[in-house]
């Protein structure tokens, strides 16, 4: 009988903060998998954008991840992953695949550790077979359809990178209303080639909800409730996380992707 | 002067088969449109869900209804459910509904009837102009000018809105005096279609400063047909209803195929109702 391929979701972004909408796109993501039946998601990551990022409005990554972690208290399979945010800089979101990917890797090597050191009768008979001959995980990317646009941004993805993505890793890409991301596919070579490994998912339910305009909701004391998760709106209130100050910070900044990869000379002007 | 704002009440009347997020964010949507306005304060939303003699197509119990909304209310501090309509043996008009809720918020009074229930309005301002005046002695069907009475309004999206063009679905007098003496909130995507509609209706149009148009700010289209249809599908419908929903659907196995067929091929009540008025 074949097995099914594991499949860990990564979901990389600003999560500021983290809505309903970026919780629904993992259980999309992962229904779609599953229907396929060649696969088996068995986690999601949440990887919060480092501070350096230089997004405007972009609060504390400590906020963030304390939100995210309320927001998927209930969840039992995903999860937020703060290393990240801990680095020292901004960090490639290639990077953050290879380093999740190599922990999977570190954990199913634990795993088939601990197995060995097992009496053969404690193991079920699944187990050894798994250890023997084990399935690697696969780790996927999860994003939106605007996401796949942004690789169109100039300085902003290094192209070896985008190759990567889509060849090593893989993308999940959950497409809402007014996108098409089978266009952006066509129109770069780079996705066609590899497009097997790009999973367009249709959300039928549209359930928009822009972190940025959640922002602005709460600056001007309009109600966030049941577009993210009570524990998060409540958090925000408490520690009085989004105000006009915080939306005005890094105003006028470069993104760190874009500088460190425009050319040297003169930045790009506003 | 906060004392001089009227008093609101939200009433929301459907299917809620089952409640979504979508459901609960009209209320929230409303009840901050009203704030803004500073004429208006809204003191609590209603949650009434129609009864199983509505006959829709895939209308579970009403016991499941309620208690799926009530779970999805737990947490808020000034929606709740209301299970009056729902424990009729009819299918009732929801002009009736609005009547009812209205009433309630009447003081208590022998000579209010049901029928007799009407909206009161601004009594603030009367009581200021005579303020050596005693309480008059309450006749039949005289404003009681203690305190102004909340109005209830109905509060919809703009399907309930347009589905009043669908022949024998509602009376037109019905539409006028939901209009004229309770008033309509509409919570809408663009509102172009919507505004369209009220033109073209004489009786919108007369009393379209009681209808309100609150624009979503975030197009949220979670109906409570997308969500049947991904749970006999086997789709996650995580984060587009409450958790404590989701949960009492996954115990009681709610929604099916067989849940989808009830009621097919039956008449709507309204619809049976008024086509048989009709002939008579």
């Amino acid at each position: 009988m074949k097995s099914r391929i594991p499949v860990i979701l990564l979901a990389c972004g600003s999560f500021n903060p983290i809505t309903n909408m970026h919780m629904r796109l993992f259980e999309v993501a992962r229904d779609h998998l599953h229907h396929t039946g060649r696969y088996q998601v068995i986690e999601g990551i949440v990887s919060p954008v480092n501070d350096n990022y230089g997004k405007q409005g972009l609060v504390s990554a400590r906020h963030r991840i304390a939100m995210a972690k309320l927001a998927l208290e209930t969840s039992d399979w995903i999860r937020v992953d703060p290393w990240e945010s801990k680095q020292e800089t901004w960090t490639e979101t290639v990077k953050v695949l290879r380093h999740h990917y190599n922990e999977s890797l570190r954990l199913l090597q634990c795993k088939k550790e601990f197995m060995k050191t097992q009496r053969p009768t404690e193991t079920s008979a699944g187990d050894s077979l798994s250890c023997q001959h084990p399935v690697l995980p696969e780790l996927k990317l999860l994003c939106g359809a605007d996401f796949l646009q942004t690789f169109k941004t100039p300085n902003l993805w290094k192209e070896e990178d985008i190759k990567e993505i889509v060849e090593k890793f893989g993308l999940v890409c959950i497409s809402r209303a007014g996108s098409n991301p089978s266009q952006y596919i066509k129109e770069s070579e780079l996705l066609t080639q590899f497009q097997h490994n790009i999973f367009l998912v249709r959300e039928w339910i549209q359930n928009e909800i822009s972190a940025t305009q959640i922002r602005s909701a709460l600056c001007r004391g309009l109600s966030v409730k049941y577009l993210l998760p009570d524990p998060v709106i409540a958090y925000i209130a408490q520690h009085n996380v989004y105000t006009e100050q915080s939306e005005r910070s890094n105003q006028g900044h470069l993104l760190q992707p874009l500088r460190l990869h425009s050319t040297r000379g003169t930045p790009l002007s506003d | 002067d906060p004392d001089r704002k009227t008093e609101v009440v939200l009433l929301a009347c459907g299917s809620f088969n089952p409640i979504t997020n979508m459901h609960l964010r009209l209320f929230e949507l409303a009840k901050d449109y009203f704030h803004e306005t500073g004429k208006y304060k809204v003191i609590k939303g209603i949650i009434s869900p129609v009864g199983d003699a509505y006959k829709k197509k895939g209308l579970i119990s009403a016991n499941h209804r309620v208690t799926m909304a009530k779970l999805a209310t737990k947490n808020s501090d000034w929606v709740e459910v209301d299970d009056w309509e729902s424990s009729q043996s009819e299918w009732l008009e929801t002009l009736k509904v609005l009547r009812y809720h209205h009433q309630k918020l009447l003081p208590p009074d022998a000579t209010n009837s049901l029928e007799d229930a009407v909206p009161l309005t601004k009594l603030g301002q009367k009581r200021k102009r005579e303020p050596n005046r005693h309480n008059p002695i309450k006749k039949k069907n005289q404003s009681p000018d203690i305190k102004s009475v909340p109005q209830v309004k109905l509060l919809c999206g703009s399907d309930m809105l347009e589905s009043f063009g669908v022949p024998n679905l509602w009376k037109s007098e019905d539409i006028t005096e939901i209009v004229e003496k309770h008033g309509l909130v509409c919570i809408s995507r663009a509102g172009t279609n919507v505004q369209k509609f009220i033109y073209e209706s004489d009786i919108l149009w007369r009393h379209k400063n009681n209808i309100h148009l609150v624009e979503e700010w975030i197009p949220n289209d979670i109906s409570s047909t997308k969500i049947r249809r991904a749970l006999r599908r086997g789709h996650s419908i995580r984060y587009l209803v409450p958790d404590g929903v989701r949960a009492y659907i996954e115990k009681n196995h709610l929604y099916g195929p067989e849940s989808e067929d009830r009621n097919a091929g039956v008449v709507l009540a309204p619809l049976q109702k008024y086509a048989s008025d009709s002939k008579n």
